[in-house]
């Protein structure tokens, strides 16, 4: 407790003697200290963002506001905000990667505004700190098991896929393929697309260790799916190209209709958090993340607008 | 006779290693200027990256990373050059001068994850500036000053005894000695070393992933104001720099063109640093010439 | 008048020789604050896994179970991080076998047998390897390497043996710079005494320079794998990151700077599985201050020889 006020008080100063020599973008970091240090209601630090908005209500909002957090969700943010400046000239939206885990703490300490992830703020911090902060689904993204296209393989049952990934199975001849080896590509067990993975389509059955190959990237996992025979693994829907093959999942198609419809069941949120109810800039972007006019753009990108979905997930 | 031979065999073999080991570079940066051979244009290098759609450039990137080398340098050199002054010039064999020399060594030595995460902690989180050029700055500055203090230590030692001597015969002080004298000899050197370590930092990658983000907001480059928020001088905003947008790309890249990207990318990385070789080689000479008057 | 002058030249004196040397020794000193920093900030990082969350270094360093994510009910989170000190040690060390004989064979090829080609072409050629970028690396290595290796030698491809060949040509110009200034170093007489002794030049360096500049050639050594451990995007990127200790060179695996690179993000900061990588980044710390003791180790050896 003590270290944690020293840093304040550090990070207080330091942003102090910043702000007023560097007025111009010094703004949103005070609104950052300012929370940390009074430590006291949520609405306090959003409201000082609020007041900046409030003068020029005239010509579109104004102010700044930083989010951070999943790399997953990093492109679709970064176009958002990207079309929102470009129509509230006076705003200014900083969109950063760094991780889901990395964007949680961020605005639950105030270090941002809005907090980019994966998964429910609950399974990466403290219960104390998660309830602090208030969920904005902003869409959803599908996933879908993909192998090397030489695996003669186009569908698998759950039973299948988790004997797969926990080991059960090591040879694609076992689950209707010709005799080649399975070669696992997993993410790090700290992602975000793993803890979907594993909860929707593994019905949360743990993984075998030691035998998978591990790339923190979709990127790479598609190269290496590409590149190694009997490969397996799973991306998001977006990243899925003639590379690699998509697979059936108990004999659906991974396709945005299915998902929306509710028979697919491999999807997850796309979560922005703000610490208590967003106001100003930071409400008026997220209510553009969420708008009709947005919703080409999410399905331009790949992701599904939360509108689409006929079913709903609590956690 | 049986030694003349094995000596023979033993020149034939040094021989074949050094050209292996040329061929080996060749064949490197051939091989990566060739995969980039298509996106070797000025549109490439001039236009901004595009999210799904093909034809995407590297613009802001390329500018990120040589903001990025002149921001650091402007912290890095007058603490190191300092620094190596001091060790060259003043410091007295003793427990402080072993201390500051570990420290340089273990510097130097250190990961640059390690300052990386070091910089995510101090420059981003304690200041709350968050992923901002100038954070990336500061931990590529601690990444190099050991570096740019050996340089300045070494360049400044290469100046001849005779040179110092003369100047101390004259009645001038150490100081005035230092800067009136042995900086002006040494700067060829100097000059040389510094856009050397340029070149390093334009390819610094794991140590800007937590400090300069991987992320850059759309610049106006007729905005010229650092302290607006999209200009591209103002140093206080996230700024994905060039080696760091070849990990993105390689990683998340969302264009269907992202593959030919990142060998652009890296082509022109890998010609950058050429360039600061040549560019570096020449002004060391053309220096040496000026100041020293002879071609040595 | 006497004092007066006196006065005069101590302003003098101030303003052309104590002020600049002052402000050189504070930046001097200035390093050693910046390590002390550095060192206070991540060592205060790295142990709150000893000290708030009470694990056992023993278990941290000697440990095989890397679970830091598992449930109360199954026991708790484990932070063994033996798997990934062991393929941080086997990567580097695979890599120095490699890279050392062909470094320094190319360090006495540019002291000794050509010093023209080595000024000429050798020298440049290092610096330029130098300057790659550690992602360039690894990209070829994933495009080149890893197909090759699963092509000819079998396996996957992603494996200890792709990512000891990154690291080999990584640390190649270090090891070969160093190398090339320690037989620089080395009097001229005895390589001259050695050849009017009747030696071959293959000799004289077998039996003369090889021995003399064995420290150097330590040094280099040495720091070529501290930057082999430190080195963490390109290894990433072709080492498989399995957890699990390899059995054979084709055997993919995983080190300590790819799980930090991979985790540290997607933990948030604070939790035990964030704190365990932060101690994993303070072992990489520790490590490198211990190669340097090291390397002073050796090189007192050579001078008191």
């Amino acid at each position: 407790m003590k270290k944690l006020m020293k840093s304040v008080i550090l990070s207080l100063a330091l942003t102090m003697s910043l702000s007023t020599a560097l007025v111009g973008c010094g703004s949103n970091n005070e609104t950052a200290a300012d929370s940390s240090a009074s430590g006291s209601t949520q609405v306090e630090s959003s409201a000082s963002s609020s007041t900046e908005a409030a003068p020029s209500s005239t010509a579109g909002v104004s102010g700044s506001a930083t989010a951070v957090g999943s790399s997953a969700l990093q492109p679709l943010a970064e176009k958002a905000a990207q079309i929102f400046m470009e129509t509230n000239k006076e705003a200014n939206i900083q969109v950063q990667g760094g991780g889901s885990g990395t964007g949680l703490k961020q605005v639950s300490e105030g270090g941002a505004d809005i907090g980019n992830s994966d998964v429910y703020a609950a399974e990466k911090l403290p219960e104390d700190q998660a309830k602090a902060l208030v969920d904005h689904k902003v869409c959803v993204v599908g996933f879908a098991t993909v192998v090397n296209p030489k695996v003669k393989v186009d569908n698998l049952t759950k039973q299948q896929l988790i004997d797969i990934f926990t080991g059960k199975i090591t040879n694609w001849k076992d689950a209707g393929g010709d005799d080649m080896k399975i070669v696992i590509v997993n993410r790090p067990s700290s992602s975000g697309t793993r803890a979907t993975f594993k909860k929707y389509a593994l019905d949360g059955a743990e993984e075998a260790e030691g035998m998978a190959l591990t790339e923190d990237q979709s990127g790479t996992v598609k190269k290496a799916i590409a590149d190694t025979d009997g490969a397996i693994s799973y991306l998001a829907l977006s990243y899925v190209d003639s590379t690699v093959k998509a697979l059936k999942y108990e004999g659906i198609e991974p396709k945005v209709e299915n998902i929306t419809s509710g028979s697919y069941p491999i999807w997850a949120y796309e979560h922005m958090y703000t610490k208590g109810e967003p106001t100003g800039v930071v409400k008026a972007f997220l209510d553009f993340m969420t708008s009709d006019e947005f919703k080409p753009t999410i399905t331009e990108l790949g992701y599904i607008p939360n509108s689409e979905m006929k079913v709903s997930r609590d956690n | 006779m049986k030694s003349k031979t094995a000596d023979k065999l033993a020149t034939v073999v040094f021989y074949i290693i050094a050209t292996g080991f040329i061929l080996l570079l060749m064949l490197f940066v051939g091989y990566i200027i060739y995969q980039g051979r298509d996106r070797l244009n000025l549109h490439f290098i001039t236009s901004a990256p595009t999210f799904m759609k093909e034809g995407g450039g590297i613009g802001p990137q390329l500018f990120n990373s040589l903001y990025l080398v002149f921001l650091s340098m402007l912290i890095t050199v007058p603490i190191g050059l300092s620094a190596g002054i001091y060790l060259a010039e003043y410091a007295k064999p003793g427990r402080i001068t072993n201390m500051v020399r570990f420290c340089i060594e273990a510097l130097a030595s250190l990961p640059s994850i390690v300052i990386g995460l070091f910089g995510l902690l101090v420059f981003v989180t304690m200041t709350g500036w968050g992923y901002t050029l100038f954070s990336g700055a500061l931990a590529v500055a601690v990444l190099n000053l050991p570096v740019i203090t050996r340089i300045s230590e070494d360049a400044i030692r290469n100046v001849p005894q005779t040179v110092k001597e003369a100047s101390l015969a004259l009645g001038a002080t150490h100081w005035q000695t230092i800067y009136r004298v042995i900086l002006p000899t040494a700067l060829p050197g100097l000059v040389t070393g510094l856009i050397m370590t340029s070149g390093r930092v334009f390819g610094e990658a794991a140590a800007l992933l937590y400090t300069a983000g991987m992320s850059s907001p759309n610049l106006n480059f007729h905005d010229l104001n650092p302290f607006h928020a999209r200009s591209p001088l103002n140093p206080f905003r996230p700024a994905e720099t060039l080696a760091v947008y070849i990990w993105k790309v390689n990683s998340e890249g969302l264009a269907p063109d992202s593959r030919q990207i990142a060998d652009g990318a890296s082509s022109i990385l890998i010609i950058s640093v050429f360039l600061f070789n040549i560019i570096s080689r020449f002004l060391g000479r053309v220096l040496n010439v000026r100041f020293s008057g002879s071609k040595n | 008048m006497l004092k007066n002058k006196n006065m005069k030249s101590r302003y003098y004196y101030f303003k052309h020789e104590y002020s600049g040397k002052f402000a050189v020794t504070f930046f001097g000193m200035f390093l050693i604050i910046l390590t002390l920093c550095l060192v206070v900030f991540i060592a205060t990082k790295g142990l709150a896994t000893f000290f708030n969350n009470h694990f056992s270094p023993i278990e941290f360093l000697f440990s095989t179970v890397w679970k830091p994510d598992r449930a109360p009910a199954n026991g708790g989170p484990a932070i063994g991080a033996l798997i990934f000190i062991t393929g941080s040690v086997l990567v580097s060390m695979l890599a120095l076998l490699m890279s050392t004989p062909f470094s320094v064979a190319v360090a006495i090829f540019m002291t000794e047998i050509s010093p023209k080609l080595g000024k000429k072409l050798l020298q440049p050629a290092i610096e330029v390897f130098v300057g790659i970028p550690s992602v360039v690396y690894g990209w070829v290595g994933l495009s080149v390497l890893v197909p090759f290796i699963r092509q000819n030698l079998g396996g996957l491809g992603f494996s200890l043996l792709a990512g000891s060949l990154v690291l080999c040509i990584m640390i190649f110009p270090t090891i070969a710079s160093v190398s090339a200034d320690a037989i620089r170093a080395i009097p001229r007489d005895y390589y001259e005494a050695s050849l009017a002794l009747g030696a071959t030049r293959w000799q004289t360096i077998r039996r003369v320079i090889i021995p003399s500049a064995t420290p150097g050639i330590l040094t280099g050594i040495v720091l070529g794998l501290a930057r082999a451990f430190g080195e963490a995007l390109a290894v990433q990127m072709v080492l498989g990151n399995t957890i699990r200790i390899p059995r054979s060179p084709l055997d993919s695996t995983i080190n300590m700077t790819s799980i930090i690179t991979m985790d540290m993000g997607n933990t948030a900061m604070g939790t035990v599985w964030n704190n365990a990588l932060w101690s994993m980044a303070l072992l990489l710390l520790i490590m490198s201050f211990l190669f340097i003791v090291l390397i002073h180790r050796i090189g007192n050896k050579g001078g008191s020889k």
